[in-house]
């Protein structure tokens, strides 16, 4: 193995399902549901997809996520907005963080 | 067109669309009558957009187009066999189709005969010099237009058509709408036509056309009547790209794994012939790139049978996949209500 990520690898992720395929078929069809237009639209999902992705840095999910906003009509701005939102979110859940650097360093304090 | 051709009709890299309609108990695909005679009057044009299935570009008068414009014998040929034959529907592409010099006699004749006429345009053709009027001679003979415009934005749309090519496309869609083209009440339809800037497949029509429809109107106070989606031919300039940008084998598997059997049922080719400009005649705009000619035993527009086009088996090969993908695509948009 040269790589942990290998993008031939994103298209063998139907093998999860050949030692556990009760599991595989109820996480596809629960998958499948969530994609589809409801309360949001497809689009919305799949940028929101694409946002989660970058924040987990899943590259198989950044990978599938961007192909699936271009199908869904978005454009370089949207997706890139989607990305800060996950950069904000990161970034904001790091420096939130900081209150309790702050309460254990007060507590130590004289 | 000897510069055109570049696709792929069967390769070993994919399931054979043939294969795909057997499974699906759909082989052969059949036409079944002719309501529509789609005439592709020349390459000529004065864009040069990145996914052109036909390649058209601008030519000078030694341009290597110069001989391929359909000409007054084929066209008046045409106007026989729709009048013979009680064809309703005239769609007319090219190229620009504006720039054939028998473009404007043809459009009066067809509106003479009460045809519902079908212009595709690529917009900024009608702010050139010496068709600055071809606009209100499309509203005076309530001639429907479907305009191409790929995207709401100018960096998605001069990407795929050209520097400067979004702005020209408002210009002149503010040139249709103040001539009541895509306005409630005027009887005049303006469509306008979505497709990919890239290598993958359309969005639901009805999602990007809402887009499209918003972003128009808040941003320039554009109208329309309806959005189309295409998804794009493997075929010529498009073709080109996927095989220069290596996503030629992840292209054609997408539209594959997209296969819809209710798509493949309303494909477009089942009620159309398309003309080229010598007269022969093909299942579509993209077999006659690819001169694929109609399976009868004389395909040309001066033998037209429509007994037996009417029931030809229609020529296909691996750029079939993109008609039959998710909703499907046609000349007139999505071909089916599932995806």
């Amino acid at each position: 193995m040269d790589t942990y990520y290998d993008p031939e690898d994103l298209l063998k992720f139907a093998e999860m399902g050949e030692d556990g395929p009760e599991l595989w078929k109820k996480f596809n069809e629960w998958y499948g549901e969530v994609f589809k237009a409801g309360a949001l639209s497809e689009r919305e999902k799949a940028l929101m997809g694409l946002a989660v992705a970058h924040g987990v840095q899943c590259a198989y999910c950044i990978d599938a996520f961007t192909k699936s906003s271009l199908e869904n009509g978005a454009d370089a701005a949207q997706m890139t907005e989607a990305v800060h939102v996950a950069a904000a979110v990161k970034g904001g859940s790091a420096l939130v963080h900081g209150v309790q650097m702050k309460k254990i360093a007060k507590k130590m304090g004289l | 067109m000897a510069k055109h051709g570049r696709y792929l009709l069967r390769d070993s890299r994919f399931k054979p669309f043939e294969d795909t309609l057997e499974e699906y108990g759909l082989s052969p695909i059949v036409a079944s009558s002719v309501n529509t005679l789609q005439i592709n009057m020349g390459a000529a044009c004065n864009m040069s957009c990145a996914h052109c299935h036909v390649e058209a570009d601008p030519v000078g008068p030694d341009g290597p187009d110069k001989d391929e414009q359909m000409g007054r014998d084929v066209l008046e040929q045409s106007l026989r066999v729709i009048d013979t034959f009680k064809i309703r529907t005239v769609d007319i592409t090219g190229g620009a189709p504006e720039m054939n010099p028998n473009y404007r006699w043809f459009l009066k004749e067809c509106s003479a005969q009460g045809l519902c006429i079908i212009t595709r345009t690529n917009l900024s053709v009608l702010l050139e010099d010496g068709y600055e009027d071809m606009a209100a001679f499309f509203a005076a003979r309530k001639v429907e237009v479907v305009a191409s415009l790929p995207y709401y934005t100018s960096t998605v749309t001069d990407r795929v058509r050209g520097a400067g090519a979004f702005d020209r496309s408002i210009k002149a869609l503010k040139l249709l709408n103040d001539l009541g083209y895509g306005k409630p009440g005027t009887g005049l339809s303006l469509s306008l036509l979505y497709n990919p800037a890239g290598a993958y497949v359309s969005p639901s029509q009805g999602a990007i056309e809402a887009d499209f429809r918003r972003r128009l109107k808040e941003d320039y106070d554009i109208y329309f009547t309806n959005l189309f989606t295409l998804i794009n031919m493997p075929v010529g300039r498009f073709f080109t790209f996927l095989e220069r940008s290596g996503n030629l084998e992840q292209y054609i598997n997408r539209l594959i794994d997209s296969f819809n059997p209710e798509a493949a049922s309303n494909a477009m080719c089942k009620d159309l012939i398309s003309v080229g400009w010598d007269g022969t005649l093909y299942d579509c705009d993209f077999n006659q790139m690819m001169f694929l000619k109609c399976a009868v035993e004389y395909p040309t527009i001066w033998d037209f049978d429509l007994k037996a086009l009417e029931g030809r088996r229609i020529v296909v090969g691996l750029h079939c996949y993109a008609c039959m993908a998710g909703a499907g695509s046609s000349c007139g948009g999505e071909t089916s209500k599932k995806n």
